[in-house]
């Protein structure tokens, strides 16, 4: 990919003429197409886990354009939010499906940004050199936080509204500034009007600038630094006479064939969620939020939405108001140092021993299982055994340094091998 | 070649610059970071609120919205007080040391007066709103429960002077807004001085 970027501005003249060339003479059209599609050079080992960042990508431009439509009937106001979204669910034509679309896109994002996530995980994908990658990466998942975040107090339900209190309440721990804090956030002595007219402003404009800016510059990184594969093998330190990796296959056509497969049965799966189950049993769009927001009531059971379930579990574990807090941060933000506790002298899991197999299971395991009882009620059993999951959460990573060390490893191919 | 370029002049003034410019923008910033401070409306309508209790009965209670938060006035009944007073070491801060309430509120009652209990009913925890439980010993809060508030988000309970219990998540006590007594049963809450 980094080969000549002279001499495709020689073979443009040479091979195109007439209005691509007016237009390569005028904007780097044919080089950037070169550089990230037909000449970025993916490994040819690339397995199916290694469709989610393009499935990401696809969830993102769904949002985006449902989201874009949707503003367009939706009113930002505590009196006409909950009305406007019944309006846009039964007077607007087809408002229901660009609403579903939207609220199963929230949901799935997280869905194929978790695969993707584990992929990075299984496959030591966050490894030296592809760190800023995975940082990058970890800024995009907080962004798509703070968008579904703001975005989930819109509809102005009773979950919207006593969800966004809890969260925002977060930041009253923090001494001294807290309570200084959530009054600036909100605009407001409670949760009102004005918190609902800023978060949106958020939704819709400030957050998804970020997103995307995020999306382009993970992107560039990954370009700069080569996608890793199943084996953990870089592909660039074996090139051909002609300076191409000889494990490496042109990203178009051979990997975007691939992704439209994957796209297409993602698309079957969304659609019939979108049609069949938009609720998904009130795990998608929560039983609560079909009430209107009612600042004098909490219901009786406040849960947030499943893809945060995980670290609300952590939050409630903990019987200290700071001390949960920061243990709930704590279990996003040591994401982001994940490249550096691992001290393994491989990167796939495919020839790490068991020591690390089993601590990855344990998390996998560890996550799904604060993910569900970050549904249930706080209460005996389920708060200890939210706590045996918070130790075994955290264990992953800090133990890290350790049994990644002392791990017996296999030794890893030359180049990349075809079992995959 | 740059034999005749002042390279530390070029520094200071690029530093210069930078410093300049680092200054301007955190003026800038200040209006953009201020406009989030709740507007002068959300201030008016923070304005404190008028109560008649005259009409609540013994063991009733009533609640009132100030600023967006419930605000709930239970007149305890003469058991409802006795409990209050005898409250054992199963509250974290059984003696109000915490400043969840103004210095009137600070007695055994915490209260202005015995039977008149003003509360915020937003749960320290998490703001979630608790609910009234005056029952005695039901199943699901256990046979040591003598009434009180159960928070259903995360499980705080609070006894009838809103103290918190131990155990639980929620840190403090309920916080008594500042409030006063215009007339005997009309009491005005968010303000405890001057004209209302």
């Amino acid at each position: 990919m980094s080969n000549s970027t002279h001499e495709a501005g020689a073979a443009v003249t040479g091979r195109q003429s007439g209005f691509y060339a007016w237009i390569n003479k005028r904007f780097p059209l044919d080089r950037m197409l070169k550089e990230h599609v037909t000449e970025y050079y993916a490994p040819k080992n690339l397995n199916w886990w290694y469709v989610f960042g393009f499935l990401s990508m696809l969830v993102l431009v769904i949002q985006l354009v449902t989201g874009i439509f949707l503003t367009m009937s939706y009113k930002p106001a505590a009196a006409d939010a909950f009305a406007s979204v019944e309006y846009i669910m039964r007077d607007v034509e087809w408002g229901w499906l660009l609403r579903y679309m939207h609220s199963t896109g929230a949901s799935l994002f997280f869905v194929v940004v978790y695969i993707h996530m584990f992929r990075a995980l299984m496959y030591g994908s966050y490894r030296s050199p592809r760190e800023l990658l995975w940082v990058f990466g970890m800024f995009i998942y907080l962004a798509l936080s703070a968008e579904a975040f703001f975005g989930y107090l819109l509809p102005w339900g009773q979950m919207s509204y006593w969800g966004a209190q809890v969260i925002v309440s977060l930041a009253g721990a923090i001494p001294m500034v807290g309570e200084s804090l959530v009054e600036w956030v909100r605009g407001d002595f409670f949760i009102s009007d004005i918190t609902l007219n800023r978060f949106f402003a958020l939704h819709v404009i400030a957050v998804p600038l970020v997103l995307i800016g995020l999306v382009v510059v993970h992107i560039l990184a990954l370009h700069q630094v080569g996608s890793n594969n199943p084996d953990g093998v870089e592909i660039k330190e074996k090139k051909g006479p002609d300076g191409k990796p000889l494990d490496g296959v042109p990203f178009h056509p051979y990997d975007t064939a691939k992704d439209l497969v994957a796209m297409i049965v993602f698309l079957i799966v969304f659609s019939a969620i979108v049609f069949f189950a938009p609720e998904m049993g009130g795990y998608f769009l929560e039983h609560a939020n079909f009430e209107p927001a009612d600042p004098l009531k909490t219901p009786e059971h406040i849960a947030p939405v499943w893809y945060f379930t995980p670290f609300y579990a952590v939050l409630r574990a903990v019987p200290d108001k700071l001390g949960g807090v920061i243990l709930m941060g704590g279990a996003m933000l040591i994401l982001f140092f994940l490249p550096w506790l691992d001290r393994s002298p491989v990167k796939s899991l495919r020839y790490r021993g068991w020591m690390s197999k089993t601590a990855l299971a344990a998390f996998v395991v560890s996550f799904v299982a604060l993910g569900f009882l970050g549904t249930q009620p706080a209460t005996g059993m389920y708060t200890i055994l939210a706590r045996v999951f918070t130790v075994i959460y955290f264990g992953y990573f800090l133990l890290m340094p350790l049994y990644t060390k002392y791990d017996a490893v296999k030794p890893v191919p030359e180049r990349v091998s075809h079992h995959g | 070649m740059s034999d005749d370029v002042d390279l530390s002049r070029r520094h200071f003034l690029g530093v210069a610059t930078a410093v300049t410019g680092g200054v301007g923008a955190v003026f800038a910033a200040y209006p953009f970071l201020a406009s989030w401070q709740p507007s002068a409306r959300a201030q008016a309508l923070g304005a404190p609120v008028e109560v008649d209790i005259g009409k609540l009965e013994p063991g009733a209670m009533m609640k009132v919205e100030w600023r967006g938060k419930p605000v709930w006035i239970l007149r305890r009944t003469d058991v409802m007080q006795e409990r209050v007073v005898e409250s054992g070491d199963y509250l974290r801060d059984p003696d109000s040391e915490q400043p969840q309430q103004p210095e009137y509120a600070t007695n055994e009652y915490r209260s202005i007066k015995p039977e008149v209990l003003v509360v915020v009913g937003s749960c320290t925890h998490l703001g979630c709103s608790p609910i009234e439980r005056f029952d005695i010993a039901p199943a699901d809060l256990g046979p040591d429960w003598e009434g009180g508030f159960y928070c259903p988000c995360h499980g705080s309970k609070f006894d009838l002077a809103g103290r918190v219990y131990k155990g639980v998540p929620a840190p403090l006590n309920l916080a008594v807004p500042p409030h006063r007594y215009l007339t005997d049963t009309v009491v005005l809450i968010g303000a405890d001085s001057g004209v209302a």
